[in-house]
């Protein structure tokens, strides 16, 4: 792949007000292109598999950071940083679960810089599309994963819709299981989306992850008080212990009251374009013990409708053995 | 060619003229009338190794780019280019950070630390440092400026880590040498644990 030292020739913006961000994210629309912590998105512009007119850096905006306790639960500033998430004294002790996904991202250099807000906004990992190929993500009319050719080891069992990637982000699926809320503040006001509705599938768009159009800036994620201190389980399965994207990853939230699981959000990662929630598994184990005779009972339950490509059947056994282990017991 | 002309004294030639250069042709663009305002100014201050330094950066210029090309701080090295090695890593505010996966202009009131500003002023070099040469922690010592950043930035913020904070702590550099152990040696040793 043809990389480059330099980036071309952008404008920068260092807005401070959310506001002023919004109305430089509106006049430049498809040409600005928002940053924070970059990691994401350098790599595209350094490769010229996309471009921008503007970079609008947001890191300069106080009311997007920091973390603090509401009413109900927490509320996390978008431009809270994966190690700030992972070391936080408050989401580790109620969450640790979303401090586990963040602390499995990338590397400490990534995560001292790389925010919340890039981590459930970044795009897919596909090779082919990164290296600039038309196809249907990038708005051409092919899928290169998806032949016979196609090298598919990392992308989608589940819902594909003409595009087979898979959502990188760790942090995603953990927002799904704590039933996070994404606030997005655009020129019109501020609305809130839950994490289960802010990803979205080919099916929907195939050539955006989440639900944020140009002019959207995702300013927090609150986590309701619901799932705090529940019982939690956290494991990203990659072919490197660090700097790894996910092959399949596991978040789950539950419920356990006289040993027994009321309630449960179980989600995977890296299984389709979204987190995943695995419904059926979390029907099934709903008033039964958080032991192995459980998590034996629920088998091949989660991985029953995937449809997998050339060369990532491994990621049915290997999700069906994280549920498994999810719900034998508390580690 | 002559042996004395290294390369690095050939990048630092370049360097020379090319901050001349630059500073002539480069102020565009933020002005242009269909633009909003409040775009960057090119002309920053930085703070690297406690030095306060007026440099003429481009909007999407990269910190790796600044350091090495124009204020000649060769030291910090470029591997990757995409914060997939560590080569390059530096600190910003007593953090790591990779310096190619950074913007100049995002660095602007923080303090920057690279490899060069570590030794003391009479030339002694930081713990970390001696502790690495004792250790014989460099192999081909291409990564090796990165991974005294990231030992010093752990040291700051853990002065005694144990072997497997620090592994975690370094597994953001790589090294094509695999020289990995003899990194958490040194790292043990520059915390006092190792004698
Ligand atoms: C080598 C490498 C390894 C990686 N490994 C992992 C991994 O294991 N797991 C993982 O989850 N990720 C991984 N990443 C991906 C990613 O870089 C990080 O997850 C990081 O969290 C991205 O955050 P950022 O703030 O740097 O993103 P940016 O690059 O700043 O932003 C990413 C995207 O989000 C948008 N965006 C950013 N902030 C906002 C906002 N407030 N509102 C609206 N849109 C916004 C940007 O416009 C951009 O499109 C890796 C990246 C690299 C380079
Ligand atoms: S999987 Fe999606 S991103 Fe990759 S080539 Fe196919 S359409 Fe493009
Ligand atoms: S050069 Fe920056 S991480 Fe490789
Ligand atoms: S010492 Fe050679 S790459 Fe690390």
């Amino acid at each position: 792949m043809s990389s480059h030292d330099v980036m071309p020739e952008m404008s920068l913006y260092q807005p401070v007000r959310v506001e002023d961000a919004i109305g430089i994210a509106n006049q430049f629309a498809d040409r600005g292109w928002l940053v924070g912590g970059g990691q994401d998105t350098y790599g595209w512009l350094k490769d010229r598999a996309k471009s921008a007119d503007a970079l609008i850096d947001l890191k300069g905006i106080e009311s997007m950071r920091g973390i603090k306790e509401t009413a109900d639960g927490i509320e996390i500033g978008a431009l809270v940083t994966l190690t700030e998430l992972s070391n936080n004294p408050l989401i580790k002790e109620r969450y640790s679960l979303l401090a586990q996904a963040a602390g499995k991202v990338a590397s400490p250099q990534i995560r001292n810089v790389g925010t919340i807000a890039g981590n459930v906004s970044q795009d897919v990992r596909c090779w082919y599309y990164r290296r600039g190929l038309n196809c249907y993500r990038a708005g051409g009319n092919l899928c290169y994963a998806d032949t016979p050719e196609g090298m598919n080891r990392e992308h989608a069992i589940f819902n594909a819709s003409r595009c087979v990637a898979v959502t990188p982000s760790d942090t995603g699926p953990a927002l799904v299981a704590l039933e996070a809320q994404m606030v997005i503040d655009s020129a019109s006001g501020q609305r809130v989306v839950s994490a289960e509705d802010f990803f979205v599938g080919p099916n929907v768009d195939i050539t955006h992850t989440t639900v944020l159009g140009s002019g959207d800036i995702l300013t927090a994620v609150r986590i309701p008080a619901k799932w705090a201190n529940a019982q939690f389980y956290f494991e990203k399965v990659a072919d490197r212990n660090a700097w790894d994207f996910a092959l399949v990853s596991l978040s789950a939230a539950m419920r356990v009251n006289n040993g027994v699981i009321e309630e449960s959000r179980i989600v995977a990662g890296a299984v389709q374009a979204t987190p995943r929630r695995l419904t059926s598994v979390e029907q099934a184990v709903r008033g039964k013990a958080r032991d192995e005779a459980t998590a034996n009972s629920v088998a091949t339950l989660a991985s029953r409708d995937a449809n997998p490509l050339n060369y990532n059947h491994f990621k049915m056994p290997l999700m069906d053995n994280l549920v498994k282990r999810a719900l034998r017991g508390q580690a | 060619m002559n042996q004395k002309l290294t390369r690095r004294r050939f990048i630092k030639g370049v360097i020379a003229s090319g901050v001349a250069a630059t500073t002539t042709s480069l102020w565009y663009s933020a002005t242009g009338a269909d633009r909003p305002a409040g775009a960057v100014e090119r002309l920053l201050s930085i703070n690297v190794n406690g030095q306060v330094r007026r440099v003429d950066v481009a909007p999407q210029e990269t910190l790796a780019h600044t350091l090495r090309y124009k204020l000649g701080l060769t030291g910090t090295k470029l591997g990757c280019n995409r914060g997939e090695c560590g080569a390059c890593t530096v600190v910003a505010d007593d953090v790591n950070i990779y310096a190619c996966s950074t913007l100049t202009h995002e660095v602007k009131d923080k303090a920057v630390v690279t490899v060069e500003g570590l030794r003391a002023a009479d030339g002694t070099l930081h713990p970390v440092q001696a502790a690495f040469v004792a250790e014989l922690s460099p192999a081909c010592g291409f990564c090796t400026a990165g991974q005294v950043m990231s030992a010093f930035a752990l040291l700051k913020s853990n002065p005694r880590p144990t072997r497997e904070e620090a592994r975690q702590a370094m597994s953001g550099n790589l090294c094509r040498c695999g020289a990995y152990d003899h990194y958490l040696n040194g790292v043990m040793r520059a915390s006092g644990q190792l004698s």
